[in-house]
């Protein structure tokens, strides 16, 4: 079970978050083609490694916010707002 | 040459201090070129290589596996085999694999242990039992069996469900599929590596695709630790590291991975004989032929590739378990475990052709690869020998995903896979 | 029977004072207060206790821990069994029951045993070979009645279990000397420390060699303020540095609700260490299995600790220095040592002993007797040299070297190496937030292992480099243990009766990779999870492959270290507290007033109110006719409620809505769908305008929780730039509704505000008012078709409120409605309910709000995806209202709609049917394809092989012009 670095509240159980699944997704106008349209709801890099993804400390403070998290370790290499750009 | 195993074969066994045995399979070195390339040596490559010879005439097959054969979800998961989904389209696929499945021990000549003791589906709501309805009314409209439980049939099958009327997950009843339950998952694996192996094809153990090389945007082999190996017709059967092998050959998939975890029980005598499923808790179960109980649990939902699972989602599967069976509390967990399924939206297998010409992928079957094995062995290999999707796996092509046209088995039914 | 008590001082363990009595098999016993049952048994010269898996073979009590692979039994209390307990590690107590496990009809005479005449016919695997035919099926049955060990029980378990959480700088795994050590250090340099340990105290399996040392470092242990638990062992590595452990409770006398059993801890810490020791490996040899062989570590401590000689005349098979120790301290004890039996060459054995005669590279080639080791032949191990010699013993001890419990270690992630000196499997390095001290490092050396100890738990506490172990101390041991040529059956999996032949068997049909190895034998896969059979399984495979162990391969370690009880690992989730339901603020008023509860959802709610008798179905048949005749009184209390503030609340919602919100009048309500980002109708609700940035939001009972996280999910991840605030007030606000044409007379009589009047307030609108001095927010929408109000108010004035409108109600007519009449209701009007009429494929064309979105500019969540090929399907299905052709068979819901019979392609099926008290005659909603356009059409229903004809009708069924709605 992993520990997880609310932006707001610090350190809290894993059980107290949800996962959004990856972030810096760009939501299409209405115009976009239908390819475009499953691009961005479907398609997913889904790496094994580094992967930037959205939590939200649901059983607590509620805030939605972005994590760097290696999705073999599990380790946490930073949380991010959710309105800042992706690291490098 | 391997020998044909019988009764008699184990007696000449005996006779022979267990020296009449040849290898269930030949450990190959990658030749510089194939007709076609299987990646993954699970159970849904080793099938698709077996298919191609037998079905196809197609030899000169190789199943390039990264570890050993029938290492990842072939033996991760908890053995169900069933086909009762609502969809036609599913149910003619599931169902072609479960009558493959009916056939494969004396087709392949390894006994698979098929025990068909049947599943039965709890419901915990006057809602489910209407949602069971109609399941079970779509199942038999597509010619499968199936069939509604009362609330005293399901407690003559499975003894042990707390039926008391303060239960906090109460049983109403449920839903059965008779023809539903388990096979053993390794031999799976050896038996479709034995038989394809037998027909010429080479299994190759401990060799990493790295590439895939592509001429003309066409794919023309792949490159390994073991070297390049040549081949216009490479098909990927990798379950949870789908995505990564798409991520070598230039696209992505609408494929996320994560933990799916199981556990086992130490073995007991006989207390449970059908396969449990219930959607309330998530929890399902089922008591192996060794007397293990085999608990398998819902996902743990963030993106993984540790094969480890999350210790709450045990935590909650377990007081699943006990809610329905509070008389386990005494039994103890001897193993735990997780394998990597790739989820896609909804829950349906992709099979078909990919961006990459010459390049096939039999992928996305998420918490339900092992019941779909010989069927996604089939129209992989039917793909990889024809150019052309089989007709049962049409539906499930990757460009579903651009039209809309999902297969979503998992949202139509409320229940997980 | 040659087990005894030792004479005191031996028995660091017991106290001679205090007898307890127990009953093995049926039959009494008795031993002492600090035995285990293991200790107990041998004390009363029980040899055999158990018969192993597949040839039921005669098996004894091996070892004297946590590793034991033999000494299985089932433990009874009352109703209860706890099955597959390890007699080696059951603290025995008075009136203990237990029996022996896969036996019948006794352990000592068991049918079972036939097996064994057929093992050359029993290969590993044997069972993937035949039986093929005809199938699988006919052999099952026997099969499943022969496997298991165990029994259980199906009574429910009254006793109860509880999990801790708890934080540590340091948690120090395994209480022997070096994590004692560890613990110490740590926390006198200034870190807060856990240590978990298994016995009854700290010291290890060791501890009975105290010297003083393990004394004193206890009490500073306790100086240093560090956290001992007892009885308790550390079973997994979790992300982030979770070391979960169980806690097994004793004390306490059994009352109505059982015993507190078992404690699961869950210790977050910033470092743990490993000092769960190692395990004593067995030696491979003929017949190996048979009762009188055992550990000889294990000989050694039940003699010291327990006070109980294993036999009277012991044969030590060696393959290791640590066998010398023990041949002296069990000679001391007063078990003679009649040889020692040196696997090793001379040159390799780097320890001695007086007075017992040793024979160096020679090994046991034969057991002599079947239910009791009556003696042994010896033989040169390399096949050479001096003839067999034969000894008369009656306990062979097996001391074949040691294999660090490297799990945690590997748990975490860590990788091992193969030390060929010692043929051992040890850390290799480190693994993030693990650090391994003692045995379990491969150090063996007791002054070593102490130092690094005492300085890997300083530097973890100051946060220093953490040292390194270098392992020693275990002397030279050989890979093999096994003599050449050797013949019979060499168990090298005890439990599971894997032997070498059956290793030999998976290298020839090449099961060669470890996973192969144990899956195809099933070696390690038995309770003891490989800790006595692993290494010599992997040892063998090499040996029989040319290959080093290291090649072959270990299988990563995973929890738990020891097989975990369930209830351990539920805890307090059980019962009530699994779950827990969510319960209507007036709760009780309404079970007073003869609600039938039910489950919907997480909620109890009344699914009716039957009087005198009634069913079910028949109270709400009666509910649902008195709603439309005079009126109704339902709690919606868990009808979902949120607030949306702000100055873009409104344009927030239209992008949240199919519906348009923005253009609501202040005190207008409307309904809306809410779709998610894929086109799919997740919810649906009513939105009323209380002021221009202040919205009140119902959402369905089931949906409230979606609802508000996709609200904040899209407020804080996409239009981050709005500003609006949404509260989700469900539990704040109480739900009264009162449904049928007295609503309003009734409300009157009890005094609510005559703004309400379905004269002054439309339908479609929400009004703030009051009742007294009870806020009030009472909405006018129908779920019913009827005149209805739904009176918001705060909850704890639910219960008043709602028993002062159902004494009027009462006056009037008028009935109390549970969930079953509403659906009746609604069904009656045609309206959907969704999760029922629809499901997770169901888009808003399919229900009817194809056209209101065409008018809509937001581009709302969903829309994209309504303009994809699949949404523009024509033979898309369609919500239908439905008749039975004879206007009497009511449809049953989840019925398949087809023009042929089976096997077909369906086109649909029922969503919702009920009887209507109202027509007399069933109404039902159903999914057709094309069905919007399939007014008047004949159809068939399939159910379960029986047929209904019915026809596509227009919905409502009833009060098509909606003229009731305004009372």
């Amino acid at each position: 079970m992993m520990q997880i670095p609310c932006i707001l509240c610090g350190r809290r159980d894993e059980s107290e978050f949800v996962c959004g699944g990856a972030s810096h997704l760009l939501r299409p106008p209405l115009e976009a083609s239908d390819q475009q349209w499953g691009d961005y709801l479907f398609f997913r890099d889904n790496p094994k490694g580094v992967h930037l993804e959205r939590w939200r400390h649901a059983q607590g403070c509620g805030r939605w916010f972005n994590v760097a998290r290696h999705t073999v370790t599990h380790e946490i290499l930073s949380v991010y707002a959710i309105t800042e750009p992706a690291p490098r | 040459m391997q020998n044909r195993y019988s009764a008699w074969s184990l007696l000449r066994g005996a006779f022979s201090g267990q020296r009449n045995w040849s290898p269930a399979w030949t450990d190959a070195a990658p030749k510089a070129a194939y007709d076609v390339i299987v990646v993954g040596g699970g159970g849904h490559g080793l099938a698709t290589a077996y298919y191609l010879a037998k079905n196809h005439g197609l030899n000169n097959v190789a199943v390039i596996e990264r570890g050993w054969i029938g290492g990842g979800n072939t033996g991760r998961n908890t053995t169900i085999v069933r086909s009762n989904y609502l969809y036609p389209e599913s149910a003619r696929l599931y169902d072609f694999s479960l009558k493959l499945y009916e056939g494969l021990s004396a087709e392949l000549n390894f006994n698979i242990m098929l025990s068909q003791r049947g599943l039965v589906l709890l419901a915990h709501s006057r809602h489910d039992l209407d949602a069971m309805s109609r399941w079970a009314n779509a199942m038999r409209m597509n010619g499968i069996d199936a069939g509604i439980l009362s609330r005293d049939e399901v407690a003559a099958m499975v003894p042990g469900l707390d039926m008391s009327p303060q239960a906090r997950i109460p049983v109403l009843g449920g839903f059965t599929q008779r023809r539903g339950g388990t096979a053993r998952h390794d031999a799976i694996a050896w038996g479709y590596a034995r038989a394809a192996s037998a027909l010429g094809v080479d299994i190759i153990q401990n060799c990493e695709v790295q590439g895939f090389v592509q001429e003309g945007g066409r794919v023309v082999g792949v490159d390994t630790t073991r070297g390049r190996i040549n081949a216009d017709r490479v098909g990927i059967a990798a379950a949870g590291h789908s995505s990564v092998l798409a991520n070598l050959a230039g696209f992505r998939l609408p494929v996320t991975s994560y933990a799916l975890q199981a556990m086992v029980s130490e073995p007991l005598k006989p207390v449970l004989d059908t396969v449990v499923l219930s959607p309330g808790t998530g929890a399902y179960l089922s008591q192996s032929d060794k007397g293990e109980l085999v608990i398998g649990a819902m996902l743990d939902l963030f993106p993984s590739y540790a094969q480890r699972g999350s210790f709450a989602v045990t935590q909650s599967i377990l007081a699943g378990v006990l809610a329905l069976f509070p008389a386990y509390a005494r039994l103890k967990m001897l193993r735990q475990w997780a394998g990597i399924v790739d989820v896609v939206h909804d829950s349906s297998p992709i099979i078909g052709a990919t961006p990459v010409p010459g390049l096939y992928i039999n992928c996305g079957w998420g918490t339900g690869g092992f019941k779909g094995i010989p069927v996604g062995g089939w129209t992989l290999a039917h793909v990889l020998a024809t150019g052309e999707n089989h007709p049962l796996a049409e539906p499930f092509a990757l460009s579903r995903f651009v039209t809309g046209r999902l297969i979503d088995e998992a949202a139509a039914s409320g229940i997980a896979h | 029977m040659s087990g005894r008590r030792l004479a005191a001082p031996r028995g660091s363990r017991i106290d001679r004072e205090r007898t307890l009595s127990f009953l093995w098999n049926g039959r009494p016993y008795t031993g002492l207060q600090g035995d285990t049952l293991a200790s107990a048994l041998v004390a009363n010269g029980v040899q055999l206790v158990g018969r192993s898996f597949k040839y039921h073979r005669p098996r004894g009590i091996f070892s004297c821990g946590l590793e034991e692979p033999t000494a299985i039994v089932d433990l009874i209390d009352g109703r209860h069994r706890t099955p597959n307990a390890r007699a080696t590690v059951v603290e025995l107590a008075e009136g203990m029951v237990a029996e022996s496990v896969n036996c019948w009809p006794s352990v000592g005479f068991d049918l079972g045993a036939v097996n064994g005449w057929f093992a050359p016919l029993l290969p590993a695997g044997f069972y993937y070979k035949t039986f093929k035919w005809p199938n699988w099926h006919l052999f099952e049955p026997m099969v499943r009645r022969m496997a298991g060990l165990g029994r259980a029980s199906l009574e429910a378990d009254d006793d109860r279990y509880e999990e801790v959480c708890a934080e540590a700088d340091v948690v120090v795994a395994g209480g022997g000397i070096a994590g004692l050590s560890a613990a110490v250090a740590a926390a006198q340099a200034g870190a807060g420390t856990i240590l978990i340990t298994a016995g009854t105290a700290t010291g290890g399996a060791l501890g009975w060699r105290d010297d003083g040392e393990l004394d004193a470092l206890a009490a500073k242990a306790a100086q240093a303020g560090v956290r001992i638990l007892t009885r308790s062992v550390a079973f997994g590595v979790y992300d982030h540095n979770l070391l979960c452990a169980t806690e097994r409770l004793t004390g306490g006398p059994r009352g109505p609700r059982g015993v507190l059993r078992e404690r699961l801890w869950k210790i977050r810490a910033r470092s743990i260490v490993s000092a769960q020791g190692s395990f004593e490996r067995p030696m491979l040899f003929t017949d190996n299995d048979r009762p009188g062989v055992m550990l000889a570590g294990a000989a050694d401590e039940y003699a010291h600790a327990y006070g109980v000689a294993c036999g009277r005349r012991a044969v030590i098979a060696a393959n290791s220095d640590s066998a010398y120790q023990v041949a002296a301290s069990l000679g001391a004890a007063g078990v003679e040592i009649v040889a020692l039996l040196d696997r090793r060459a001379h040159a390799d054995i780097g320890a001695h002993v007086d007075g017992v005669r040793v024979l160096p590279n020679t090994g046991i080639d034969k057991v002599l007797g079947t239910s009791a080791v009556r003696g042994c032949v010896a033989v040169a191990a390399d096949g050479h040299g001096s003839r067999p010699e034969r000894f008369d013993c009656d306990l062979i001890l097996s001391a074949g070297g040691h294999a660090p419990a490297v799990h945690l270690h590997s748990q975490a992630g860590g990788r091992l190496r193969w030390l060929a000196d010692g043929a051992m499997f040890v850390p290799d390095g480190a693994a993030p937030g693990i650090v391994s001290v003692g045995g379990c490092a491969g150090v063996f050396s007791r002054d070593t292992a102490v130092a690094h100890a005492l300085d890997v738990g300083r530097a973890l506490a100051l946060g220093f480099t953490v040292p390194s172990a270098t392992p020693c101390g275990a002397g030279r041991s050989l890979a093999s243990t096994r003599i050449a040529d050797a013949r019979g059956k060499q168990f090298v999996d005890l439990q599971n009766d894997v032997a070498a032949g059956d290793v030999g068997l998976a290298a020839l049909e090449n099961y060669r990779s470890v996973e192969h190895l144990k899956r195809y034998t099933t070696t390690g896969m038995a309770t003891d999870q490989g800790k006595t059979s692993n290494v010599n399984a992997l040892v063998l495979m090499g040996e029989l492959t040319g290959r080093e162990p290291a090649e072959v391969g270990t299988t990563k370690f995973r929890p738990p270290f020891v097989p975990a009880s369930l209830g351990a690992l539920v805890g307090r989730r059980v019962g009530r507290l699994y779950r827990p339901l969510k319960h209507l603020p007036a709760a009780e008023w309404h079970a007073a007033h003869g609600a039938l509860y039910e489950q919907f959802g997480n909620w109890n709610r009344p699914a009716a109110y039957p009087v005198g008798g009634e069913t079910l179905h028949a109270a709400a048949q009666r509910e649902a006719r008195t709603v439309r005749r005079s009126l109704g009184v339902f709690d919606g209390s868990p009808l979902g409620k949120l607030e949306v503030w702000g100055p873009d609340a409104a344009e927030f919602l239209d992008l949240m809505y199919v519906g348009t919100m923005s253009n609501l009048a202040r005190g207008q309500a409307r309904y809306g769908l809410l779709l998610n980002e894929n086109g799919i109708v997740v919810d649906d609700g009513i939105v009323a305008r209380l002021d221009d940035h202040h919205f009140w939001v119902n959402t369905t009972s089931a949906g409230v929780e979606r609802t508000a996280s996709a609200f904040e999910e899209w407020l804080q991840c996409e239009y981050t730039n709005l500003r609006v605030f949404v509260t989700p007030v469900t539990s704040r606000y109480g739900n009264v509704t009162l449904s049928g044409p007295k609503s309003w007379e009734v409300m009157a009589a009890v005094g609510f505000d005559a703004g309400l009047s379905p004269g002054s307030m439309k339908h479609m609108t929400m009004r703030e008012s009051a009742l007294g001095d009870v806020p009030l927010r009472v909405l006018r929408a129908s779920f019913t078709g009827e005149l209805s109000y739904e009176i918001n108010l705060p909850v704890d004035a639910t219960t008043a409120v709602l028993d002062r409108l159902w004494t009027a109600a009462a006056a009037a007519g008028g009935a109390l409605y549970g969930i079953e009449a509403l659906e009746i209701l609604r069904t009656e009007k045609g309206y959907i309910h969704i999760g029922t009429d629809t499901d997770g494929t169901t888009l808003p064309g399919d229900i009817g709000f194809g056209r209101a979105i065409g008018a809509k500019t937001a581009n709302f969540v969903g829309r994209r995806s309504l303009l994809r090929p699949a949404a523009l399907d024509p033979q898309r299905f369609q919500l239908v209202a439905l008749s039975p052709a004879d206007g009497r068979t009511q449809l049953p819901t989840g019925a398949q709609i087809a023009a042929s019979d089976p096997p077909t392609t369906p086109e649909g099926h029922v969503t919702s049917s009920f009887w209507s008290p109202e027509l007399g005659a069933p109404v039902a909603l159903g999914m057709l394809a094309r069905g919007s356009s399939r007014l008047g059409e004949r159809i068939r229903v399939h159910h379960l092989g029986e047929r209904i004809d019915a026809i596509v009708v227009k919905a409502p069924f009833i009060d098509p012009a909606g003229s009731r709605l305004h009372g």
